[in-house]
């Protein structure tokens, strides 16, 4: 079935009928007919950002909160580049979005327009795929192509490049027809491999779960049925920054987060174990530390829906290329139809060598009653708040690191933060998009002082669409995590990683009316946390922290899992400068 | 659907091989993309091989399928075993790339390149250069009393081979297609 209408109003007729609520944007003139066509109209909610990075941040952080695309409407030029930083940190996560463009006319294509760029020459590179449509008659179906690439297979972000005379222009209109597309990203994993992992499964003495992103972008059923594997082996689980929550943290098989910052006894049982099961996750340096020292006793299978995931980093034994829930689902009925074995004797000593490293108590720290720990504030901050309808976002820094430590995830999409491209900025507006698509719930975003004033502006946003988002800001003075590498690789010279000229938080809140909170003493903490919790509308939370608090465990760089740093005691002169030389 | 219906998997391979051998050895490989032929996708396949480090040793894209608008990108470059691996992952996730075929595993393979050259020279360097077209049968497109190019067409190697010969005798300039390659049989 097709109509015929003009360009702009096929834009917001095909976002309806993608089920599209809300759409983050800003406007300017290349899309001023589309804004003119969401003025006429009731059913899409349109979020006024303060800067485009941060409209593809919200929109990040309404897409990994509800499992559905984020779509963002931005002008041409400063518009489209504003946007970029967003599409590379949501292609590095796998995160489904889709971005629109205006573009000057097709008739000014090439001549150096007024705010033109060639916008899918600067976003191919950051982009899952993008498009320049100059024709009126294709423009739904692109667009319908769009959403259909942007959440099929490994998602990610996508890019439509719209002139404004095809906005003006008028066309045939189509419904979705996802058959129409050639994409369609193998789902089902083969049976052979998937067996060949069983068999391993039923025999394997030291056997590790290692589970990444992949299983949160699989749908909630990947995570239950994760939880449901996991539980019936008794197999030890971690899990990467990124795929905190596919199962829960309170589970008795849960290790903790792995790699870099990860836990003593996750990096332990990684190095140590004889079977690696990788699901939706893919070894990244950050994970694997010195490669050619990574897990070397052990066989190692890797699930995941991009084939150029495995043997991309590590040599994998067992390759399965498949969307995780649908090979989770596989294993289970095999494993089943086996007869559910499992060396159970072997999988309990490795249990209790797993105990033995957990009572290193690898995230323990010297506590203060002076000073406020970030530690601690996160401690109380997980105690304070655990029982709500609660989603998490970070920024980046040393903040961000122990919130991954100290706050626990009991169900997948709760947790937002910048993984693969580790952007300060994100977690401001991704707390925005978060709350937009659950207004009732309680978001908070575990900020440092630097990232926030990243994209501070989105404050604006906060304030006028009444968005009670917490932005909970260790405040420690530093660029945290670049001092605490200053500390350990160059000779304790802090090179210009002060947090110098700071606003006031409490009177910047009050500016923009918000509520300020100011904390710096300890046994104040909990009643300025419940103030924060209980206030209806957004807050700004400063908490004066320790400043030269360093953020451990630490796997330092070019080390190997179990070369790990456990403490301030350990960290002189570990690092050599082959080591300093990565990042 | 492709008017020529190309076959998905001409070869009894998958397009990427999951259980690759790794090793330190430099191979050089024969890459056939089969492509939609939309705006930006030969940016999209060299951009991938910049962006990524990989080598091209030669790229050649033609239309091959007027009513399917499929193109076809033949790449020779070079890598481990396991690059080699990722390079054809890598571009099965390019959105329109619809076929990857390694033309080095997939079997026996023909590979023809076509180059034009200018040989400049007067007197027993003429007559020799004539000659020697003659034994690579390379053909005379073009001369003047003090000039000839050649056209010869043949494996990457062969041209090199002509190439190297003419230097002495007053090659000036070059002209190579790039390498365009097919399966042999059926
Ligand atoms: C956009 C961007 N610029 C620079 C960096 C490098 N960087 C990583 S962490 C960090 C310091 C962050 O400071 P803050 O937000 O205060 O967090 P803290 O480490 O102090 O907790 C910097 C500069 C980055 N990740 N992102
Ligand atoms: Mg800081």
């Amino acid at each position: 079935m097709t109509r015929e209408m003009t360009g702009a109003k096929m834009v917001v007729q095909a976002l309806k009928d993608q089920g599209v609520d809300t759409v983050f944007g800003y406007p300017g003139g290349a899309v001023l007919p589309i804004y003119d066509e969401i003025f006429l109209q009731n059913d899409i909610r349109h979020i006024l950002v303060r800067h485009e990075q941060g409209a593809v941040h919200a929109a990040e952080g309404y897409a990994r909160s509800t499992g559905k695309p984020g779509v963002v409407l931005v002008t041409s030029g400063p518009g489209a580049t504003n946007a970029v930083t967003g599409l590379t940190d949501a292609l590095l996560d796998s995160i489904p979005i889709v971005v629109l463009t205006g573009q000057v006319p097709t008739f000014l294509i090439g001549s150096d327009a007024f705010q033109e760029a060639d916008t899918v020459g600067i976003t191919r590179p950051c982009t899952k795929h993008n498009w320049l449509v100059k024709d009126p008659d294709s423009l739904s179906a692109t667009i319908h192509e769009a959403f259909h690439v942007a959440t099929a297979g490994r998602p990610g972000p996508v890019l439509i490049d719209i002139p404004k005379d095809v906005q003006f222009a008028t066309g045939h209109y189509e419904r979705p027809n996802p058959s129409t597309s050639h994409y369609h990203p193998k789902l089902k994993g083969d049976l052979e491999e998937i067996t060949e992992l069983v068999a391993a499964m039923e025999t394997a003495k030291r056997p590790v779960f290692y589970t990444g992103g992949g299983v949160i972008n699989s749908g909630p059923g990947a995570s239950q049925l994760l939880r449901e594997l996991v539980d019936a082996t008794g197999f030890p689980i971690t899990s990467t920054l990124m795929g905190l929550g596919a199962y829960p943290a309170s589970g008795s098989n849960w290790l903790g987060m792995l790699g870099m910052h990860g836990l003593y006894e996750a990096n332990m049982a990684m190095h140590d174990c004889d079977l690696m099961i990788a699901i939706g996750a893919r070894f990244d340096d950050r994970i694997t530390g010195r490669t050619d020292a990574f897990s070397p006793k052990s066989k190692k299978a890797h699930i995941d829906i991009d084939p150029s995931s495995i043997n991309k980093i590590i040599r994998i034994d067992i390759p399965i290329v498949g969307d995780v829930g649908h090979v989770l689902e596989d294993i289970l009925k095999i494993w089943k139809s086996r007869g559910r074995k499992t060396n159970a004797q072997a999988v309990a000593g490795w249990q209790e060598q797993i105990s033995k490293w957990r009572a290193v108590n690898c995230l323990s720290y010297k506590g203060s009653e002076k000073t406020i720990k970030p530690q601690y504030a996160l401690q109380r901050l997980e105690e304070l708040t655990k029982k709500y309808d609660r989603y998490i976002t970070t920024e980046v820094g040393q903040h961000q690191m122990w919130a991954a430590q100290f706050l626990n995830f009991d169900e997948p999409n709760r947790w937002m933060t910048s993984g693969g491209l580790g952007t300060m900025g994100y977690g401001f507006p991704a707390s925005i998009g978060a709350q937009i698509a659950h207004p009732d719930a309680l978001v908070i975003n575990v900020a440092g002082e630097a990232s926030w004033l990243m994209n501070m502006q989105e404050l604006g946003t906060a304030a006028q669409f009444r968005l009670p988002v917490k932005q909970f800001i260790l405040n420690n003075e530093r660029l945290g995590m670049v001092r605490q590498w200053q500390e350990l690789l160059h000779g304790s010279r802090y090179s210009h990683s002060w947090s110098e000229a700071l606003p006031d938080f409490v009177k910047l809140a009050e500016a923009f009316g918000a509520k300020g909170i100011l904390c710096s003493d300890p046994a104040d903490l909990d009643d300025a946390i419940m103030e924060m919790i209980t206030y209806d509308g957004p807050v700004l939370f400063d908490c004066l922290v320790e400043k030269h608090e360093n953020c451990f465990p630490m796997i330092p760089s070019g080390k190997a899992h179990n070369e790990m740093l456990l403490g301030e005691a350990e960290t002189q002169g570990v690092i050599d400068t082959q080591g300093a030389a990565l990042v | 659907m492709s008017a020529l219906h190309i076959k998905k998997g001409a070869s009894k391979h998958s397009a990427y091989n999951l259980r690759p051998t790794f090793s330190d050895v430099i191979e050089r490989h024969t890459l056939a993309v089969l492509v939609e032929n939309e705006p930006g996708v030969l940016a999209r396949v060299i951009g991938l091989f910049s962006g990524r480090g990989y080598n091209i040793d030669s790229l050649t894209v033609a239309e091959v399928d007027h009513t399917g608008h499929r193109s076809r990108i033949t790449i020779v470059t070079t890598g481990t075993p396991q690059v080699i691996e990722q390079i054809k992952a890598q571009l099965g996730r390019i959105v329109p790339v619809h076929e990857v075929h390694d033309l080095t595993v997939d079997g026996a393979s023909v590979e023809r390149e076509l180059a034009i050259l200018k040989v400049v020279g007067q007197g027993d360097k003429r007559v020799e250069a004539l000659r020697l077209a003659d034994i690579f049968r390379a053909n005379v497109v073009d001369s003047t009393l003090s000039s000839f190019i050649f056209e010869i067409t043949g494996a990457p190697e062969k041209i090199d081979a002509f190439a190297d010969l003419m230097r002495p005798l007053g090659l000036t300039e070059v002209a190579r297609t790039g390498v365009a390659a097919l399966l042999r049989g059926d």
